[in-house]
């Protein structure tokens, strides 16, 4: 039974039993406030009484030095970064994620490998390869996608902490310059990322809105996952 | 599936479990290649600068799963693969490994990870034009690794396995459970078996006839002053200095 919930084998060799927790994911590129409601979500369940785990990318102490020293020197090849990120969603999820799952809690995902394989995407992998690779993965009880124009995302970032080096896809020759190719890059990473969202099964959230408008409708779907076990809200909606 | 060879060069790779004699093969093979005016490139299993410093912070900790290590050994390979294999093999090199995909294919399997998984995982890499299998009994591969050498590692007696309190016991069963998985991929993927029972020098022999054979016709990068591939990845090195 190791392998039920799992989009492949799973972890073959180990038999997690019942995982009586809910993975909750918020996905969405980057710079479109994914942290922020994170924090949101996670002080709104705390308050209904849940406990909360958060994890996000790259966190792993596995890999975690490592992905920054390769980020560092960018010389990765694409196939060997793509590895590099699944060893450490790997570590997460068998040693943070599922462990909190087993324990009861409500685990918020900034991101998931959605974006991983989407980055990928974009940079040539081949996309078969890296469903195949994320067999591995459980299967969220809620991937929350939110929903951003390339436009607003320049905004936010711009007032925000600024365009970076690897969010704007330097490293792909796009463009001389961050903005035209932060522009190129994400309109190519969104494309990939609606394409996931159908397949699987993504709750679209207008982020071109608000924090708190954005907040309220990602708290609708949770509010039916979790439906009447909210201590303080009686009732969805 | 591994990709058809579709480039200039020739890839050459040796596999079997510790102890089977390959890398003595593979060496002598080497000198003899370079002699004959051959391009050659050398390529170790688990030996990326990049992968290193991570590998060896979870094997001091004990801290991998199977599919962790797993796929820290793939990255590994991955790193070797886009920075020196595949480009060398394209520029018309003759590449030789010891280890290949297939070393994965047995360990990662014997520690429990679902074969497809492994096998898509390496999938984006070339089926070898020769894949040597130095096939031995058990007992003698223990006995070499064991006699030779002071004290096994954890993860080379596959301690995270469970299978045993001694690491000689548990090295023993580790071992036999991937020397079936390397018998089940003979037919799979046409692996070459070569008895490592034998002398060196008869194993050798039987080794150059076959390499002389996939040679015929083949032209190749030329090199001659006979020199050895002296560029090691000098892009994971750039990134060493970068992360200090």
């Amino acid at each position: 039974m190791a392998n039920t919930g799992f989009y492949g084998a799973g972890f073959p060799y180990r038999d997690f039993g019942k995982l009586s927790g809910k993975l909750i994911v918020l996905e969405g590129t980057d710079g479109v406030g994914r942290s922020t409601q994170v924090a949101l979500l996670r002080h709104w369940l705390e308050e209904e009484g849940y406990a909360v785990a958060d994890t996000g990318l790259t966190r792993s102490e596995l890999t975690g030095p490592g992905l920054d020293a390769a980020k560092s020197g960018h010389t990765l090849g694409p196939i060997t970064m793509s590895l590099f990120y699944a060893a450490d969603f790997a570590d997460r999820l068998e040693n943070k994620i599922i462990p909190a799952l087993q324990a009861g809690f409500i685990v918020l995902s900034d991101r998931y490998f959605y974006s991983m394989i989407a980055r990928d995407s974009v940079r040539g992998v081949e996309k078969s390869w890296s469903r195949a690779l994320y067999g591995i993965a459980l299967r969220p009880h809620l991937i929350l996608y939110l929903q951003a124009s390339v436009p607003s995302l320049v905004q936010r970032l711009i007032h925000g902490r600024g365009l970076n080096y690897w969010e704007s896809g330097m490293d792909l020759h796009l463009a001389d310059n961050f903005y035209d190719s932060f522009v190129t890059y994400q309109t190519a990473i969104i494309k990939e990322l609606e394409e996931l969202a159908r397949e699987y099964n993504f709750v679209n959230i207008n982020a071109d809105r608000d924090p708190m408008e954005i907040f309220e409708d990602l708290k609708r779907p949770i509010r039916l996952l979790l439906h009447n076990r909210l201590l303080k809200s009686a009732r969805p909606y | 599936m591994l990709k058809p060879n579709d480039t200039k060069g020739k890839l050459i790779v040796v596999e079997g479990i510790d102890g089977s004699g390959k890398s003595t093969q593979i060496d002598l093979l080497y000198k003899w290649l370079l002699s004959k005016g051959y391009s050659v490139y050398f390529s170790e299993w688990n030996s990326s600068a990049l992968v290193k410093s991570t590998t060896k912070v979870a094997k001091k900790t004990q801290s991998f799963t199977p599919a962790t290590f797993s796929i820290l050994h793939c990255t590994d390979f991955a790193d070797r693969w886009e920075n020196s294999i595949y480009p060398l093999l394209k520029a018309g090199v003759i590449v030789l490994a010891d280890r290949y995909a297939f070393t994965a294919f047995a360990r990662d399997v014997a520690r429990g990870n679902d074969p497809q998984w492994v096998r898509d995982m390496y999938s984006f890499a070339i089926k070898p034009d020769a894949a040597l299998y130095f096939r031995v009994p058990l007992e003698i591969a223990v006995e070499r690794i064991t006699g030779s050498r002071a004290k096994l590692k954890y993860y080379e007696a596959g301690m995270d396995l469970g299978l045993s309190d001694s690491y000689e016991d548990s090295f023993k069963l580790f071992q036999g459970k991937i020397l079936g998985e390397y018998d089940k991929m003979v037919d799979e993927f046409g692996l070459t078996m070569i008895d490592g029972t034998l002398q060196v020098k008869t194993q050798q022999k039987k080794v150059r006839a076959l390499i002389r054979r996939i040679l015929e016709g083949f032209e190749g990068l030329p090199n001659p002053d006979k020199q050895p591939i002296a560029v090691d990845n000098p892009r994971a090195k750039a990134s060493k200095k970068g992360a200090k």
